[in-house]
């Protein structure tokens, strides 16, 4: 396989049209922070974004970006840092469909992706109304029982890519994501994987038992690129923490659009990280 | 006892992510498991998603998060807020979350055991879908309660003043727990905490 590798976190942002359905895993999985920038400077448009099973500040850029038509999610919220400031005002301004899930909901849903089932069975939810807002839920009975059971059924999620951030690659594309398992049911749902790596090695990463186990096989990743503190200013993995000052401007610039623009201006369109750092 | 905390490196017993905890749920593995709410009602229903008309919220929180699944399956769940209000503590909740009881047809092994605020805490009588009052903490009063709760509860003729965590325990949550948790959670470690953080 020839191209699997790309020059720039930019060239992978290009492999994705608008309306695409993505998914996308919670913090401590790792997220492409610097594709998400790249993804914003491309422009991409009319995103059904689906997070395995929340999202933070990843999903509120690219929804500030106007990128995003419809989320399918468990809670947008930044955690330690606050709020959500452009997902709370895209729901008050009614810009953005929510499908509001709960996290086991989501994982079940791209559990039978994975499996190529038409659905997953799960329980809870009954008497919700999250589950009252989901016409594309449903409540069956449990055929294997004799009792009234009633069970919620989700159906599959079937994601185009898969977008995450792991520590390295080798030029075969195979992502090592070491205890980050999760990601086998992202990759396996989704049509390829996108993903971001602190650092492409040389070898195989499938031949040697220590890190085959831990390894996203090439056969589900349809680019890598090399992007070294691909995750900020989010932590990543315990490799490195959160720029927590990072963090704190961005939650007061995007408490309004204009702030907001100027934040992207500043460290995602317009500036560079270098730009950043000064 | 040990923290186990989603997405930590050193205090994780997980290896399958989040997916793992709710699987546990499921297996009965779990015994115990807080909540908190944006709103909670005195049927116990939980409201993290938002005030006004759903979906386009006048205050939208973050989400549901694993409520509506872990409420049903944890046998004890451990209701809180650190705002004892009627804002908070609402007759009935903009949009439910998770139910505080369900139908009898519903499998449910789990539901609301206790709820702890500021002032007081609360039992929850899952047959007659109400709360009652078990203790008021040390300066505090029951008219304070009454006054501040936004649904009717039942309170017994004498209510005790809540007996305070021992030494031991407290040593074991401003020593050990604090430093477990501020792996995740530094922020909040260093505001609940600040003496253990200093020390470490």
């Amino acid at each position: 396989m020839t191209g699997i590798v790309h020059d720039s976190v930019d060239s992978l942002a290009a492999l994705i049209p608008d309306g695409s359905k993505i998914v996308v895993p919670a913090d401590y999985t790792g997220i492409a922070m610097e594709l998400t920038r790249a993804m914003v400077r491309r422009g991409v448009r009319d995103l059904y974004m689906v997070c395995l099973p929340v999202t933070g500040l990843q999903g509120d850029m690219l929804i500030g970006a106007g990128a995003v038509k419809t989320i399918e999610t468990s809670a947008v919220t930044l955690g330690e840092f606050g709020g959500a400031p452009r997902f709370q005002a895209a729901i008050g301004d009614g810009s953005l469909k929510i499908k509001d899930a709960t996290c086991p909901a989501i994982h079940a849903g791209i559990q039978a992706g994975q499996k190529g089932i038409p659905y997953m069975p799960l329980r809870g939810m009954i008497g919700s109304d999250v589950l009252a807002n989901r016409d594309d839920w449903k409540v069956a009975q449990n055929p294997f029982s004799d009792e009234e059971d009633p069970i919620v059924l989700l159906p599959a999620i079937r994601p185009d890519f898969a977008i995450i951030h792991a520590k390295k690659a080798d030029r075969h594309g195979n992502v090592y994501i070491g205890i980050r398992r999760e990601v086998m049911a992202l990759a396996g749902a989704s049509r390829q994987t996108l993903v971001t790596v602190e650092e492409i090695v040389d070898g195989n990463l499938l031949r040697d038992d220590a890190t085959a186990a831990g390894t996203l096989p090439a056969l589900y990743v349809g680019g890598v690129a090399e992007a070294k503190q691909g995750a900020w200013p989010l932590a990543f993995w315990d490799e490195y923490p959160a720029d927590e000052a990072h963090m704190t401007a961005y939650v007061a610039a995007a408490r309004s659009a204009e702030g907001f623009q100027s934040y992207l201006d500043q460290f995602v369109t317009g500036g560079t990280r270098a730009a950043a750092a000064e | 006892m040990q923290v186990n905390v989603l997405g930590s490196r050193a205090n994780n017993l997980m290896t399958n992510g989040g997916v793992e905890l709710f699987d546990w749920a499921a297996q009965g593995r779990l015994d115990a498991f807080f909540l908190g709410g944006g709103q909670i009602d005195g049927q116990a229903n939980i409201n993290l998603v938002g005030i006004g008309d759903y979906p386009q919220a006048k205050i939208r929180w973050p989400g549901s998060f694993g409520s509506a699944y872990l409420y049903y399956l944890v046998p004890r769940v451990i209701l809180f807020r650190e705002e004892h209000t009627r804002r908070v503590f609402v007759e009935k909740v903009d949009f439910i979350s998770t139910p505080g009881t369900s139908d009898p047809e519903v499998y449910r092994t789990g539901g609301p055991y206790a709820m702890v605020s500021p002032i007081c805490q609360m039992g929850f009588d899952k047959d007659r879908r109400k709360f009652h009052l078990v203790s008021v903490h040390p300066g505090h009063t029951v008219e304070e309660v009454l006054d501040n709760t936004g649904f009717e509860i039942d309170v017994p003729e004498h209510v005790p003043e809540t007996i305070l965590p021992d030494r031991a325990t407290l040593d074991i949550i401003r020593q050990q727990i604090s430093l477990e948790i501020a792996e995740c959670y530094p922020r909040f470690a260093a505001k609940v905490f600040p003496e253990a953080m200093n020390a470490a």
